[in-house]
């Protein structure tokens, strides 16, 4: 994973809320064996509306998306956060992050950055008053800046750890691989395996 | 101080604790359940790492979300779906992962497939990359889905770093302990959500309990806690009890002889201390409940079936005045009108959530001698080949297809229109499973959530209705 420091890019402001996943990437678009090619099913509903904010310059190109709370509801699917980096996307703010989608988005690099609702309305009211605004989301100092406007926002620290650090999870667990051994000596004969039984 | 049910399961599974503060714990994990769509990317990921499953023989595939409901013994027509199935087909050859593909005895959606070869026991950590992997919380253990990149985590090491989630007890109650007429723990969930919302479980396990749970079965509970996650919550969960041990018990993967015995006896251990607390509690009036259906495109956005469309007018907060006049639009619904009055294109029967032999027998009950209204489309389809071939020993098939309804194999289906199974645009579905997104069952589809019963008695007035409403 790349590591994530500080990112400048336009902003796209979401006046949505309840952004759920199956909004996000829809399921026909998950038959895919691959982690990229998934940016043409990004929002892919909303795509054939107009006034749909991602089908305009200057918001086409933008890398930082400010949506309304509860973003990444619903399935599991961490295509959405493939899609949404696919497109170009680096941080997402919102006030309110679904557990899983949060999850995923730190194994990708994607940020997702949570700030209180008032400070997405303000930085919404600039976004759409100032088309093409560039926010900076500075990962170190977890501050959003756009214009004179600057906002803090909450992230928990091991996340934060391993996106400064660009590390890998799964490396990172393998360090306890003496300990999964050991727990793993002690777990009861009952539980079950998944090894083929014959019943009669 | 005692502990919660999830503390228990939680503290059984700590292979390393984190640092108190913001590290994880590394929780070992005893059941893996894999599917064709979450997994693909998790298995590239361990051959370009040079890695391999650690434990197979805790890991278990099937192909649902991707298949065909009907001509299951053809070649999948769509080439992207057919390649994403045969590659699933490839990585369990290739990892030694054991699989039941299309075709097999034991194929079908992966938690309903679980539970009924007896591989999830209470205890138990069940991962799936699947959000209704909340589902197997039913048996009393801590069950949740994951995404793709914790996928690959898993199938090499067995673990995942997680912090601990807040607890929240939801109490579900009667005078008598028993449901009222024609509400089912569907209804129970649906209300659950509505209650607290979409966000409400947000970093909660939802623990589960009260007279009603009791008495409820094994399959009913399972659909109470596969929705758990469209309240936000990770996962859900019920304490183990006679009805679990019944269910458990004799099933291919079932602790047999002394195992049994040390493994119930664990089990009985498995409950809230008295003395433990939770983060947050909610009760749950079942004596007034009533079959609930939802109006809008989130699965909180539910009332009961006596009620009319609501006016977002009326609504005070505004982000929830914006999305329901947002849901109202995309529904095509105008306030004011009474939700039976709704009509309905299409009947979906099936689905993790309501796909189980319980679920079919309830909607044969009442479909039994009537017909599906004249030009909608009712798809029964069973959560597991195992569900169907139960149904057609007991002649269910007969009753669906006699009303003029389509009797198909198992998958995924309409709940998320991944395969050919969805709705066209502007159409509009009772459907008996878990969200009903906007696009979710097809681009432009409108979805009602539902009981089966409710299902199974709006094929027959064309409109949104209980079995009731058919005397």
């Amino acid at each position: 994973m790349k590591p994530f420091t500080s990112h400048t890019g336009i902003g796209v402001p979401l006046r949505r809320s309840n952004v759920d996943t199956d909004q996000i990437i829809p399921a026909v678009y998950l038959k895919r064996v691959s982690r990229t090619g998934f940016a043409d099913g990004l929002f892919a509903a909303w795509r054939d509306q107009d006034d749909f904010v991602l089908n305009s310059e200057p918001y086409r190109s933008g890398s930082v998306l400010v949506a309304g709370p509860d973003f990444g509801t619903g399935s599991s699917r961490e295509h959405a956060v493939w899609a949404l980096a696919d497109h170009g996307f680096r941080v997402v703010i919102s006030a309110r992050f679904a557990d899983i989608f949060r999850g995923n988005a730190g194994k990708q690099g994607l940020l997702a950055a949570q700030c209180e609702q008032p400070d997405v309305e303000l930085l919404w009211k600039l976004l759409e008053s100032e088309p093409g605004t560039e926010v900076t989301v500075d990962l170190r100092e977890r501050t959003v800046q756009a214009k004179d406007l600057t906002i803090h926002f909450t992230i928990d620290d091991y996340t934060r750890w391993r996106l400064l650090e660009g590390l890998d999870d799964i490396a990172l667990s393998l360090r306890h691989a003496d300990r999964i051994d050991a727990f793993e000596s002690t777990r009861p004969s009952w539980l079950p395996t998944t090894a083929p039984v014959t019943t009669g | 101080m005692g502990r919660t049910l999830a503390e228990k399961v939680w503290d059984a599974h700590v292979v390393r604790a984190g640092d108190g503060n913001s590290e994880p714990d590394l929780l070992y994990i005893d059941l893996h359940l894999v599917h064709e769509v979450t997994s693909p990317q998790a298995f590239e990921g361990l051959r370009l790492a040079g890695r391999r499953v650690r434990r197979p023989d805790l890991t278990i595939a099937t192909e649902d979300h991707n298949v065909p409901t009907e001509h299951t013994d053809r070649p999948i027509a769509d080439e992207v779906s057919r390649v994403q199935v045969e590659t699933l087909r490839r990585n369990c050859a290739e990892f030694g992962v054991r699989l039941h593909p299309m075709g097999d005895a034991e194929q079908g959606i992966v938690h309903v497939v679980g539970p009924q070869l007896g591989l999830t026991q209470p205890g138990m950590t069940v991962v799936c990359g699947d959000s209704h992997t909340s589902t197997h919380g039913a048996f009393g253990g801590l069950a949740f889905g994951i995404g793709t990149s914790e996928v690959e985590h898993v199938l090499a090491t067995q673990t995942l770093p997680l912090r601990p989630f807040r607890t929240m007890a939801i109490t579900v109650t009667s005078a008598t302990g028993v449901l009222p007429l024609d509400v089912t723990s569907k209804d129970i969930i649906l209300a659950v959500i509505a209650e607290i919302g979409t966000g409400g479980g947000q970093g909660y396990v939802l623990e589960y309990r009260g007279n009603v749970l009791e008495n409820l079965s094994m399959e009913a509970r399972m659909t109470i806690c596969n929705m758990s996650i469209e309240a936000g919550a990770r996962a859900g969960m019920i304490a183990p009890d006679d009805t679990t041990a019944d269910y458990v018990r004799n099933r291919p993967h079932a602790p047999q002889g002394a195992d049994w015995d040390a493994a119930v006896a664990y089990w009985r251990s498995l409950r809230t201390d008295d003395d433990a607390s939770f983060d947050a509690e909610v009760y749950i009036d079942a004596d007034a409940l009533t079959p609930f259906v939802t109006w809008g495109t989130n699965p909180g956005q539910g009332l009961p079936l006596s009620e009319r469309v609501p006016d977002p007018a009326q609504l005070t907060d505004e982000g929830e005045r914006v999305a329901a006049e947002k849901a109202l639009s995309y529904m095509d619904l105008k306030p004011g009108m009474p939700l039976r009055d709704i009509p309905v294109d299409t009947v979906f029967l099936g689905s993790c959530t309501n796909g189980r032999i319980e679920d079919l027998r309830a909607a044969a009950e009442v479909l039994r001698g009537q017909t599906v209204h004249d030009g909608l489309r009712m798809l029964v389809v069973p959560g597991s080949m195992r569900v169907r071939a139960q149904a057609e020993a007991e002649g269910l098939h007969e009753v669906f297809t006699a009303a003029g309804a389509q009797w198909r194999s198992a998958g995924c289906s309409m709940c998320l229109g991944m395969n050919p199974d969805q709705l066209a645009p502007g159409e509009r579905a009772a459907s008996t499973s878990n969200r009903n997104f906007e696009g979710r069952q097809g681009k432009g589809g409108r979805t009602h959530l539902v009981s089966p019963l409710v299902a199974a008695a709006t094929a027959v007035r064309g409109t949104l209705s209980a079995p009731a409403d058919l005397d």
